[in-house]
């Protein structure tokens, strides 16, 4: 079942999914990447509702863009963190989202962080968060393991160890994951830890 | 006089003109003037009062100088009622986006939200254009202390030192002659001073005819708007010789 989570280190924020895409008990795909590069420095993880994960995040995106189209300057990481709580809390009480989010940035003279938004639009800003089952095991390891700054290297080991908990202690552990990280030089894809072929 | 093409506002002239809008800008020409003066640390608007008469109780806080919101002021020339209708739009204009992303509306966008309102009347038909300019003086984490000028036609743009009201054209020339790169706010106030004491009607410049305001960064980082007290202004006023301490007392 779903595992999502992030975390901020020296300079960078990064965050890691799973990439299964799971109906009942079948999964249909096991290469769904469910961590968006929003914009040049931002990412955005999402966990939740298939549907509702694609029809909000690309909303989220398109209005992102559309801010920096109109204004010639790019919406800040916390600025995008209140927008995206914004939206979701006005469609709370209509045609709620199921949607949980991480989103990580990286601004210029503030630096990586990074905001946790659950589906009924709480937001938070965090140093390290996650979401879906495998946050029993991931939360529990970043607890043990996590220091500020943490340096790439130390960091990604961490993600490591967190995949290897879920993997060995979640009943229902996805086989696949993703790791996009943002930093200056701006959001991408880091690497996958697959232990099932995903063609 | 022709009343073929100036009834309305949304028709231009065989000259490509559209005299409702010129005429708007003609009325901003006989109302009290305003000058923004951008300096490295801060902006500074200087407002003219027309006294109209002896008997009118001034008002004790500002007429031509308005808060929007705490990072961005904005001086008046022009129709005041007008011109409170737009200042209302734009103070909701910035809290509903400080509502939506939790920090302060950058300056250029506030003033585009406005001179979009301002243009939506100089087109659709059967209204007439707010006959007012405004000066836009604020400060945001992009681009730092920015001056705007607005007009009734809709356009705006950026300025290190720009005069709206009557006699803007002298005010302007005169600005463009004595403005210096990098001058500190206490400069800029001498100068926006000297300039309205010359462009003005009134031979003697006192206190009760002005209004000051400056925005500036307190040393927190937070944006400061404050306008000057009536003492303060005289006291400015005798220091930059624009009036006699005598004259003052007589």
């Amino acid at each position: 079942m779903e595992c999502i989570f992030g975390l901020v280190g020296d300079g960078f924020a990064l965050i890691a999914a799973d990439s299964s895409a799971v109906h009942s008990i079948l999964v249909h795909k096991s290469n769904e990447d469910k961590v968006l590069v929003l914009d040049s420095h931002k990412l955005l993880g999402v966990s939740g509702e298939a549907g509702d994960r694609v029809q909000f995040i690309e909303y989220i995106q398109k209005n992102v863009h559309l801010y920096q189209f109109r204004n010639g300057i790019p919406l800040n990481t916390a600025a995008a963190a209140n927008f995206t709580r914004g939206e979701l809390a006005t469609a709370l009480r209509k045609n709620p989202y199921f949607v949980n989010i991480l989103l990580a940035g990286y601004d210029k003279g503030i630096g990586p962080s990074l905001y946790y938004i659950d589906y009924i639009a709480t937001l938070h800003k965090i140093d390290k968060g996650a979401f879906g089952y495998g946050s029993y095991f991931s939360l529990a390891m970043m607890d043990r393991y996590f220091r500020s700054g943490m340096s790439l290297e130390e960091a990604i080991d961490l993600v490591d160890k967190c995949i290897m908990e879920i993997r060995s202690r979640l009943f229902v552990a996805p086989p696949n994951f993703v790791i996009k990280i943002v930093d200056q030089n701006g959001a991408r894809e880091y690497a996958w830890r697959e232990s099932i072929s995903s063609d | 006089m022709s009343r073929r093409y100036d009834s309305r506002t949304t028709i231009f002239s065989p000259e490509g003109r559209l005299y409702q809008v010129e005429y708007a800008m003609e009325a901003i020409g006989n109302a009290g003037s305003a000058i923004g003066i951008l300096a490295t640390d801060g902006v500074v608007l200087v407002g003219e009062k027309k006294v109209t008469s002896k008997l009118l109780q001034t008002s004790k806080s500002t007429e031509k100088m308005y808060k929007v919101d705490d990072h961005l002021a904005c001086a008046v020339a022009g129709i005041m009622s007008d011109a409170n209708i737009l200042i209302n739009t734009a103070r909701v204009q910035a809290q509903r986006y400080t509502f939506a992303y939790q920090e302060p509306m950058p300056v250029e966008q506030l003033v585009q939200s406005l001179c979009d309102t301002k243009q939506g009347y100089t087109q659709f038909g059967g209204l007439r254009p707010f006959g007012v300019s405004f000066l836009f003086a604020g400060w945001d984490s992009n681009f730092g202390f920015q001056l705007y000028m607005s007009d009734p036609s809709g356009n705006y743009s950026g300025w290190k030192a720009a005069a709206i009201g009557a006699n803007n054209q002298a005010a302007q020339s005169m600005l463009k002659q004595d403005y210096k790169e990098d001058v500190g706010r206490e400069e800029a106030v001498q100068l926006a001073l000297k300039v309205l004491s010359k462009t003005m009607d009134s031979t003697s410049l006192t206190a009760d005819k002005l209004e000051l305001a400056e925005i500036f960064l307190l040393p927190s980082g937070e944006v400061k708007y404050q306008v000057c007290s009536s003492e303060g202004l005289t006291k400015l006023l005798v220091k930059s010789g624009v009036t006699q301490p005598s004259t003052e007392s007589a």
